[in-house]
């Protein structure tokens, strides 16, 4: 550690405490591992000290309505409240509003389209104004509103009639049954009528460089490029703040990053996290706690339903059978990830187990093409009517460890004669019309499907959302099946969890077996903090490691 | 004079156009653009990204774009970022001051010491310092600048601990002798670079100045080799120096990318890398046109500063 290197104010009696633990201990003490003793766990009286929080790509984008990315989820959810907020075990419970509304409690109508929401009497803004059922409606229709640069507009497109009956209740329509809605309103931030009505043009306001929220932290200040400081909001209605300071700091660089988490001059790693190369050292860091925690999102290879080669189920049976998976996971990722079967998350609750387990058999992938009536030509690769079973593949360029992945598919594609080209590009050209409108021959992706939880993958994988064919959705692999679109429908016009736990589950079967997309893994994630850092926990619900910033103390 | 500095005016008045329609044909024609950044983000729709595209008018005829931009640019409107939404100048001149900061710093330390070592080098011919600064300098010039960058982080702030690992200065801290600290590792780093060139080039014109006959006729006068040196050789060997230094004068504000990167500091290098990774085009055309004019300035300026010095060249 450098001498200029200043941490929060409580170290001498984090210092203290730990003697304490020792000599109470009997003996044993690891200082990464299991108990600090009892009395050093419960927050601080009043925030104290400050947390610096490591991210690779800057927060740039202030208001939470407004087209953002990861990072500045982190600091949407530190500065702003939304009605609802997701557990770490995906069930949603109340934040902003009183209670959850739901068909058993009325809140929520037995058509499913008519909703009250009851909302908490004891919330302010930071500049001390009471918050009310006004700044919900008025946050719902700016989201609407077309000239207003919003972010996702699904769901709240299909609420009309939105009312306030009193300071704390607001009710409102809804044009369909829309069950996702609820996981929608976790992640849609409340923001001010008062102070964003009087702008002209909510694009370009003041308030998008100095925002004011309901949350656990207070706008500070920020130094472009280089950070932005929050300060604890005394005044919160929920758990915390117990720390005075929440900084967020941009290192552009991985290694620098990771470099910085070892010298001590960040105290949490955030965005994008440790690289699996660093997890044998990071893990055994004095003084710092290191975990692997699933993320949510699943890194596979997307195949384009439209390429005459992909409308073949035993090419796409066959090439999954020739990804040696465990091989790419062990050598490349360090062991780190988890095989998947699925797009749903491990750890959803609507995660379906009982999925056939890929294995990885070139004989087996062979006798289904051959079986298939594809026959090695001259050079080795297959052939059937006139059509090569050739495909280009495609990722991000600088990506070393995809770069190595592909490497590894196109040597075991050849061998049951398929003919993989890594054709890869830069993210900004990836990402555009390439990848939207299903441009592609195959893509390999790491894909966050789900919204705050919820199960709905409506605009991945229904026909209607196929953009290249003019739909309105993600559906890049222009994956079309009529059993799912259906399925996809009901299961969100379901309300009740367990009704919705077998549609999805069929959802999952059925593309299991249609293959329109090869799973590789399940990300996780290395999490890094400071040894002393409590009320730390990962969501898989959210995309950010800060979603409760205001659980965190020294301890 | 005037007519030399009016006929420079005009034809920097033109370049600048030129520039800037290139920079801005080019930008737009890279596929994928500002809203590729939320491709994968879940729940948003390609439905979406079509209606941001129409709210932040990417769909309009590329001249409409051009002009519009274009017009605005000549009100002194540099336009609005699409990533924080702060007007472009403002967000330049968020960066100007770190970058200056760090360019004047370590271009102070290559001019002084490339001077030096040009010289000495140039003076003591084949000499071991000759030679060791020969090989220093081609080292220096084929090891990339992250590479020291890191193995600086590694050595002086993972193993001894002396130096920051990075930024400007420490959060809590922000004293003059924090940010010297800080300053330290990333200027030395970058200033090697441009000591190499520097005393390549000084040494190059400090020969051409030792052979000349003037000099031949000072030693002749008896005048002492330290005179002859400073008044005679010198001041002729800079002068192609000043075109130089006018030629490098932009770099001290438009930055170095991969030391800012490595050592995380917040200059406008790093700045033109993220918003050109982010497809921020208000803030490209921006950073464009500044560099631009920085250029030609400075071009400018080394020209009349040279004409004025040496008296062998009378501006057209």
């Amino acid at each position: 550690m450098t001498k200029f290197n200043k941490t929060s104010a409580g170290f001498s009696r984090r210092d203290a405490l730990r003697v304490l633990g020792a000599g109470g201990a009997a003996g044993l003490f690891a200082p990464h591992l299991l108990g600090k003793p009892a009395f050093a766990q419960t927050p601080p009286a009043a925030p104290t000290g400050r947390i610096v929080v490591g991210l690779s790509q800057e927060p740039t984008v202030f208001n939470p309505l407004m087209p953002h990315i990861e990072v500045d989820d982190g600091v949407n959810f530190s500065i702003f409240d939304a009605l609802f907020r997701i557990s770490v075990d995906g069930v949603i419970g109340p934040n902003l509003a009183s209670e959850v509304p739901s068909q058993d409690n009325g809140g929520i109508s037995e058509d499913g389209l008519n909703w009250r929401i009851r909302l908490r009497d004891d919330v302010t803004w930071h500049d001390g104004t009471p918050f009310t059922a006004e700044d919900v409606k008025y946050t719902l229709e700016l989201i609407v509103n077309p000239d207003f640069r919003a972010w996702r507009t699904t769901g709240h497109d299909l609420v009309r009639d939105i009312t306030v009956v009193s300071p704390t209740e607001i009710t409102w329509r809804m044009e369909e049954p829309f069950a996702p809605y609820l996981s929608f309103l976790t992640e849609t931030f409340m923001v001010p009528k008062h102070i964003l009505e009087a702008e002209a043009n909510p694009n370009e306001a003041a308030f998008n460089q100095a925002p004011v929220g309901t949350g656990a932290f207070k706008w500070g200040q920020r130094l472009a490029g280089d950070r932005l400081e929050l300060v604890a909001n005394a005044d919160y209605f929920g758990e915390g703040p117990y720390v005075e300071e929440l900084i967020f700091k941009y290192i552009p660089d991985m290694t620098v990053l990771y470099a910085q988490f070892k010298s001590g001059d960040i105290d949490l790693v955030g965005n994008a996290y440790i690289t699996p190369d660093n997890y044998q050292e990071a893990k055994d860091l004095a003084d710092r706690v290191v975990t692997v925690e699933p993320k949510g999102s699943v890194e596979s290879i997307y195949l384009n339903q439209e390429l005459p080669v992909f409308k073949d189920q035993a090419v796409r049976e066959a090439l999954y059978l020739a990804m040696d998976r465990t091989a790419i996971i062990d050598a490349l990722y360090y062991g780190v990830p988890t095989p998947a079967e699925t797009f749903m998350p491990p750890q959803s609750y609507y995660y379906n187990p009982d999925l056939p387990k890929q294995e990885f058999n070139l004989d087996r992938a062979r006798q289904i093409l051959d079986e298939a009536g594809w026959v090695p030509g001259a050079d080795g690769i297959r052939e059937k009517d006139g059509l090569r079973l050739s495909f280009n593949n495609s990722t991000t360029v600088g990506n070393h460890l995809r770069e190595q992945t592909q490497q590894f598919l196109q040597q075991t594609f050849a061998e049951i004669g398929a003919e993989m080209k890594i054709e890869n590009l830069p993210p900004a050209v990836m990402w555009g019309d390439f990848w939207g409108q299903s441009q592609f021959d195959s893509a390999m992706v790491g894909i966050t499907y789900l919204v705050g939880g919820d199960p709905d993958v409506t605009y991945r994988f229904h026909t209607d959302a196929i953009a290249a064919k003019g739909g309105s959705g993600s559906n890049n692999a222009q994956y079309s099946n009529s059993e799912v679109d259906a399925l996809l429908v009901e299961g969100s016009r379901t309300f009740d969890p367990e009704k919705r736990r077998e549609i999805y589950f069929k959802v999952q079967e059925i593309i299991r077996h249609d293959l329109p997309f090869l799973p590789l893994f399940a990300y996780t994630n290395l999490y890094g903090r400071k040894a002393g850092i409590e009320g730390f926990e990962v969501n898989t619900n959210t995309r950010t490691e800060s979603w409760h910033a205001a659980a965190w103390y020294w301890a | 004079m005037p007519a030399f500095l009016l006929k420079r005016f005009a034809q920097s008045i033109v370049l600048l156009v030129i520039v800037s329609i290139i920079g801005f044909v080019v930008l737009n024609l890279i596929p994928g653009g500002p809203l590729a950044q939320f491709a994968l983000d879940p729940g948003m729709t390609e439905a979406d990204k079509a209606r941001l595209a129409e709210q932040l008018g990417l769909n309009r005829p590329l001249l409409v774009q051009y002009f519009d931009w274009a017009w605005r640019l000549l009100q002194g409107d540099w336009g609005i970022s699409f990533r924080d939404g702060n007007p472009v100048l403002t967000v330049i001149g968020r960066h100007l001051f770190a970058t200056f900061l760090l360019m004047g710093s370590s271009t102070v330390i290559a001019i002084a010491i490339g001077t030096w070592i040009g010289i000495r080098g140039a003076t003591h011919r084949y000499s071991t310092f000759d030679y060791a600064a020969t090989v220093g300098a081609m080292v220096a010039l084929s090891i990339p600048t992250f590479w020291f960058g890191l193995i600086g982080i590694y050595v002086f702030s993972l193993k001894l601990g002396w130096l920051p690992a990075g930024n400007m200065y420490s959060i809590g801290d922000g004293s003059v002798l924090d940010y010297l600290h800080h300053l330290i590792m990333p200027s030395v780093v970058l200033a090697l670079v441009h000591i190499a060139v520097w005393s390549r080039y000084m040494r190059t014109a400090t020969l051409d100045a030792i052979s000349q006959e003037f000099v031949k006729t000072a030693r002749a006068k008896g005048v002492t080799e330290r005179r002859v040196l400073m008044k005679h050789v010198v001041g002729n060997a800079l002068l192609p120096m000043i075109t130089l230094a006018g030629v490098q004068l932009p770099s001290i504000l438009t930055g170095a990318l991969v030391t800012e990167t490595v050592f995380t500091w917040p200059g406008m290098g790093r700045l033109f890398l993220d918003s050109l990774g982010y497809s921020d085009y208000p803030v490209v055309m921006g950073l464009l046109m500044f560099s631009a004019i920085l250029t030609i300035a400075g071009n400018l300026v080394a020209d009349i500063v040279v004409a004025l010095v040496d008296p062998r060249i009378r501006l057209a």
